[in-house]
């Protein structure tokens, strides 16, 4: 069974204890945000350091070509919006004044996916982890818990790299052991399998767990893999698990185009070309409701990951 | 009609949309509260009297068009749409249920009687402008309102907007700002404030007013006015408060987005039908 918990935390006061532990280490860590600093609890890093964080107010474009400016004069600025906002907003910003310029900005976007439940479709970031996968030297991050946010928020804030991480503000399930370590661009095998492997991200991951819980009593061992990373994507790793286990459903709280999904597609199709399902919205735009209800829309929920690990299974 | 005639209907109306806004989002246990309090009495104006349009034929091909860009106060516009008859009341207890024709921002596949879809702040104007841009290549008399919010007005698209539509002399506009001098995080003025306000959009070629936007009358005029300008576009600036109308938002530091159980916003209803005398204290 897997030990899939609810945290007594909320992401984002878990964020911001490990952001501030950060710039008391660093001094030069910068944050910035567009009018969600009590949405997304940065307003307590604002607290803390006055001097060291701005409120540009509703200015996504704005507050990202200015963190490309602090960039430029040595800080590390993590500029903080909706992700919605970073992916359509401020996209040209992040691109030219941030990646191509080669300058290392670090954006966090919160309310991924259907995570952004009330505030519906026009709030709703199906597509920014394949708009931030399409920009060359972006680091590309979703973390799944506070475990793991924990583990990679620090190497992100290090990384010379520009980079993208998606993450909750809200309750999440945990996956992780606390304390346990991750490495940026290397996927964790959570639970072993030999029949079909699972690729998840996300909100999906906990579902992926559920799944395998699922399989198991119709006796299909399926291996589990977070990829928190999906750029630069664990390609050995997942090239290894479609190798010995000959069929991989990918589970993602993204469009499945340009997601997840299509990423392990194109290992895939290179490395170990085997069958593959996309679990994830199925190029929809998003809509209002609560997350239980949007998971069912969109077939999102363990038993829709579980049949189609089945079939695929079935049908090897 | 009687100027206090005028008042009375407008101000009835204006207290339906808003009872009706609150009894939506209390049974809800959150919402948009403040920023939709705020617009409750230019939307009893638009609706009351000034928009053209018919709730049986919300395409009615010669209807004005009002653009709600600032699109998280649709719950307001939503009360306002189903008073006037374009769906039934009953209907605003499915706002963000899944499935509703009536999500948390405005949404013109959805709702009869929207025309433009918002919720990106900044965007709605941009349409707007667009809007009356074509109806006026049309020759048509179709006209247009947009409302903005003042946090929105940070956005540098609205200040591209401005001053395209500065120039642009778009006779059959008329913009708002609900200058409720609020935003999510807190006041304009400590965030990034938009102060001289009026001047900048003189600035960039509008005709500006500032009248006080929880008066029906004022509104009323200063939108007679903008229409009479001719041969500039025209904004006005409703001095508002955020929350107003509603005890548990009002003249709170945090009332942007809120949650309530649906026994506080039943007092809080209460409380209105007090002040605007429907009932006895
Ligand atoms: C582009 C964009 N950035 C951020 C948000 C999130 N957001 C929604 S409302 C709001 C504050 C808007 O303030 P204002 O325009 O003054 O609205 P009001 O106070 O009238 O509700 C913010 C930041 C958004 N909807 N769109």
């Amino acid at each position: 069974m897997t030990a899939v918990r609810w945290d007594e935390k909320v992401m984002k006061d878990v964020y911001i204890e490990a952001l501030l532990a950060l710039a008391e280490e660093d001094s030069r860590i910068v944050v910035l945000n567009a009018d969600l600093m009590n949405s997304d609890g940065t307003v307590k890093f604002a607290e803390a350091f006055p001097h060291r964080a701005v409120n540009v107010g509703v200015q996504e474009a704005n507050m990202v070509g200015m963190a490309a400016g602090l960039a430029a004069v040595g800080k590390i600025p993590l500029a903080h919006t909706f992700a919605c906002f970073h992916a359509r907003r401020a996209l040209d910003q992040a691109y030219m004044s941030g990646a191509y310029a080669g300058l290392p900005i670090k954006l966090v976007g919160t309310d991924p996916g259907i995570t952004a439940a009330y505030n519906g479709g026009t709030h709703m970031p199906l597509e920014d982890v394949g708009v931030f996968r399409g920009i060359p030297d972006m680091l590309v991050v979703e973390v799944v818990d506070t475990v793991s946010m924990q583990s990679l928020l620090p190497q992100v804030v290090r990384s010379p790299q520009p980079a993208y991480l998606r993450i909750s503000r809200k309750e999440t399930e945990t996956v992780y052991e606390r304390g346990q370590d991750l490495n940026l661009g290397k996927g964790v095998v959570l639970r072993p399998g030999s029949d079909v492997t699972i690729a998840a991200a996300g909100l999906m991951t906990a579902e992926s767990l559920r799944a395998a819980d699922i399989l198991a009593g119709r006796g299909i061992s399926a291996r589990v893999v977070h990829f928190h990373t999906v750029k630069p994507l664990d390609r050995e790793l997942l090239a290894d698990c479609a190798r010995t286990t000959g069929a991989v459903v990918t589970a993602e709280n993204h469009n499945i185009n340009n997601g997840l999904g299509s990423a392990v597609a194109e290992v895939l199709g290179e490395e170990c070309p085997v069958p593959l399902h996309r679990i994830g919205v199925q190029d929809r735009f998003g809509e209002v409701g609560s997350v239980e209800y949007l998971q069912k829309t969109f077939g999102m929920t363990a038993a829709d990951v579980a049949a189609a690990a089945q079939t695929l299974y079935e049908n090897l | 009609m009687q100027a206090t005639d005028k008042r009375e209907q407008l101000e009835r109306f204006a207290s339906a949309i808003r009872i009706e806004t609150m009894a939506a989002l209390g049974q809800l246990g959150f919402g948009h509260i403040g920023g939709c309090m705020s617009i409750v009495e230019l939307l009893a104006v638009l609706y009351g009297g000034v928009m053209r349009y018919r709730p049986e034929d919300p395409g009615w091909p010669d209807r004005d068009w009002l653009v709600l860009s600032k699109g998280h106060a649709g719950p307001a516009l939503y009360a306002a749409l189903a008073v006037k008859g374009f769906f039934p009341l009953e209907e605003l207890k499915t706002i963000n249920q899944g499935g509703t024709r009536l999500p948390s921002h405005a949404d013109r596949q959805r709702t009869p009687g929207v025309d433009i879809s918002t919720g990106s702040l900044g965007q709605g104007f941009s349409s707007g402008l667009g809007a009356a841009l074509g109806h006026r290549i049309d020759g048509r008399s179709n006209r247009v309102f947009i409302i903005l919010g003042d946090g929105e007005c940070q956005e540098g698209q609205i200040w591209e907007g401005a001053l395209w539509g500065g120039n642009a002399a778009l006779d059959n506009l008329v913009v708002f700002v609900d200058y409720n001098r609020q935003q999510l995080d807190g006041y304009v003025m400590d965030i990034s404030p938009m102060e001289p306000f009026a001047r900048k959009w003189e600035s960039f070629g509008w005709h500006v007013q500032q009248v006080d936007g929880h008066d029906v009358i004022a509104v009323d005029r200063a939108i007679e006015e903008a229409l009479d300008a001719s041969g500039r576009s025209s904004v006005i600036l409703l001095d508002t408060k955020k929350g107003y109308g509603c005890s548990l938002a009002e003249g709170k530091t945090m009332n942007h987005h809120m949650r309530f159980s649906k026994e506080e916003m039943d007092q809080a209803i209460h409380d209105w039908k007090i002040r605007c005398g429907e009932v006895a204290p």
